[in-house]
């Protein structure tokens, strides 16, 4: 613990990815970029939401740390055991309890609360990126709003598949204003991004870039009058759970062809089975 | 009605560095009229062009644009984004090569959709209707409406890009040789196609060939220039069938007869 700083990184990497959070906060969905450090762990893996939580997080935190919802999978636990040995804090599986959360992939089930900050792995920071190449011309478009290329993307979706058929990654506009990349989550997650009581941070290490919604901001989706947007339900219950209200995971059980669909979120599956106190 | 041009240019200059790219150039475009500028490769057609289009910035001159609401812009002065909204809305611009003009990997109907949506249309019903529209106005079939451009023959991306520009009625259309690269049998519907439609929507258009048959067919003036200069204006039929200045008698002159 003592052979590394607090944290990981040094204090002035902190005070300058602080800076480009607060110029985020301050202009909700504006991708600002900043001086991205090697991490020790690759690009894909969350190189920017561990430099976002690395420059935020304070010795009293309680921070909590998820990939597609799971508390146990192999980058979790990497990104949890890390903060843990150079910080020192307190590491937990429970939503409520954390103040942190970094995320891959999710927003939790249970709400945030006023208070909380989730931290956001980003892969590809820019909305424009797949139907305009062109960095300057990206960022003119973003300075003009000249948004009408999102609408395209989802055009060709109705064309092709009858309805929009993107899933995740889906575009949104923050504040009124910019048009945001929210991370690879579903778009089921969609919804809870809007009006959130927690700050929500954005970060992309291999892109260096670092953006925000900040607490009670509207967020919306994009779609078409006549197409609005809609989040996936499933036909049945979560196996484990029961719950209806939650994004499910199709887990394949054997090798005769049976499945099940049970809770991505498993803090929210574990307490929702545990009996109440 | 039509008191003013539409277009003013007035002292159109521009120099890359030493050289010259055009000198002094002025010339009105009126409501309903088709301009074309010809000349020999070199002599600053596309110059002209992109200074008025965007793209690159004249040295020196003006030129006053009267938008929607009757304000008039001095163009070359625009800021950028002032430029783009114009660029959206009133003007559109036919390129040579279609597929600088079209996005290659998105569908015909999105194509066209793009701009409409680029100016708030939100109705996936009316966009789709409007591409379908659009498509027959250009002779493509309507069943090709979810195919790629990169699927479409030279001639046909040409005519879908035409679609593209058209689909927010614009004001002023610019051309930069709309037909080259065509073969000639296709050039001819081109030409036939872009002719009907300039009569039915009453487009005003600065075309800007080396061709004088396209020119011909489309313009109702023309003007010739030459080492970045305006030599000789006039309506078409004058200026080629009686052209005054040595140079447009040696432009004439030389094209080949089958």
């Amino acid at each position: 613990m003592s052979a590394y700083n607090f944290g990981y990184l040094d204090e002035h990497t902190k005070r300058m990815v602080r800076r480009a959070i607060l110029k985020a906060v301050a202009i909700p969905g504006y991708q600002v970029p900043f001086g991205s450090r090697e991490m020790p762990l690759s690009y894909g893996w969350g190189t920017g939401g561990v430099q976002v939580t690395a420059s935020i997080i304070g010795p009293d935190d309680v921070l909590k740390v998820i990939d597609q919802g799971a508390d146990d999978t192999t980058n979790a636990v990497s990104i949890r055991r890390f903060f843990a040995r150079t910080t020192g804090v307190r590491t937990t599986t429970r939503t409520r309890e954390a103040t942190i959360i970094q995320t891959r992939h999710r927003i939790p089930e249970t709400p945030l609360r006023a208070g909380q900050i989730a931290v956001f792995q980003v892969p590809i920071p820019e909305p424009l990126r797949w139907l305009e190449p062109r960095e300057a011309e990206t960022r003119a478009m973003h300075a003009l709003e000249e948004y009408g290329i999102m609408h395209v993307r989802l055009y060709e979706d109705i064309a092709l598949h009858g309805r929009v058929a993107t899933a995740y990654d889906y575009p949104v506009r923050a504040n009124g204003r910019y048009i945001m990349r929210p991370s690879p989550i579903p778009k089921f997650d969609n919804p809870k991004l809007d009006r959130n009581p927690a700050l929500l941070l954005f970060g992309a290490g291999r892109e260096k870039r670092i953006y925000a919604v900040p607490p009670w901001t509207k967020v919306e989706s994009l779609d078409f009058e006549d197409h609005p947007f809609a989040v996936e339900r499933w036909d049945q219950p979560c196996a484990l759970c029961g719950s209806r209200e939650s994004f499910l995971d199709e887990v394949i059980v054997d090798d005769k062809g049976g499945r099940m669909f049970i809770c991505s979120d498993t803090d929210y599956c574990r307490e929702r089975r545990e009996p109440a106190p | 009605m039509i008191d003013r041009p539409l277009l003013s240019v007035r002292g159109l200059t521009k120099r890359y560095g030493d050289r010259l790219g055009c000198l002094d150039v002025g010339f009105d475009l009126w409501p309903g009229e088709v301009l074309g500028i010809v000349g020999e490769s070199g002599s600053g057609k596309t110059t002209v062009l992109r200074c008025l289009a965007g793209g690159i910035e004249a040295t020196a001159g003006w030129a006053e644009f009267v938008e929607r609401d009757g304000t008039v812009v001095d163009v070359l002065r625009l800021p950028e984004a002032a430029r783009r909204r114009l660029a959206r809305t009133d003007w559109a611009m036919v390129q040579q090569n279609p597929r600088d003009g079209l996005r290659m990997n998105v569908t015909a109907g999105a194509n066209i959709g793009e701009p409409l949506m680029a100016v708030g249309a939100r109705h996936y019903g009316h966009i789709r209707a409007a591409a379908l529209q659009w498509l027959t106005q250009v002779e493509i079939p309507c069943d090709r409406i979810d195919d790629l451009p990169t699927a479409f023959s030279g001639g046909m991306q040409q005519r879908l890009q035409i679609a593209r520009c058209l689909v927010t009625r614009p004001r002023l259309v610019f051309m930069d040789e709309p037909t080259g690269g065509l073969d000639v049998s296709v050039q001819a519907r081109l030409l036939d196609l872009l002719r009907g439609l300039a009569n039915e929507l009453r487009l005003s258009a600065l075309v800007v060939t080396h061709d004088l048959a396209v020119a011909r067919l489309l313009a109702h003036r023309l003007l010739v220039m030459r080492g970045g200069e305006i030599v000789e204006a006039g309506l078409t039929d004058r200026v080629l069938d009686d052209p005054q200045h040595p140079y447009t008698q040696l432009l004439v002159s030389s094209v080949l007869q089958p």
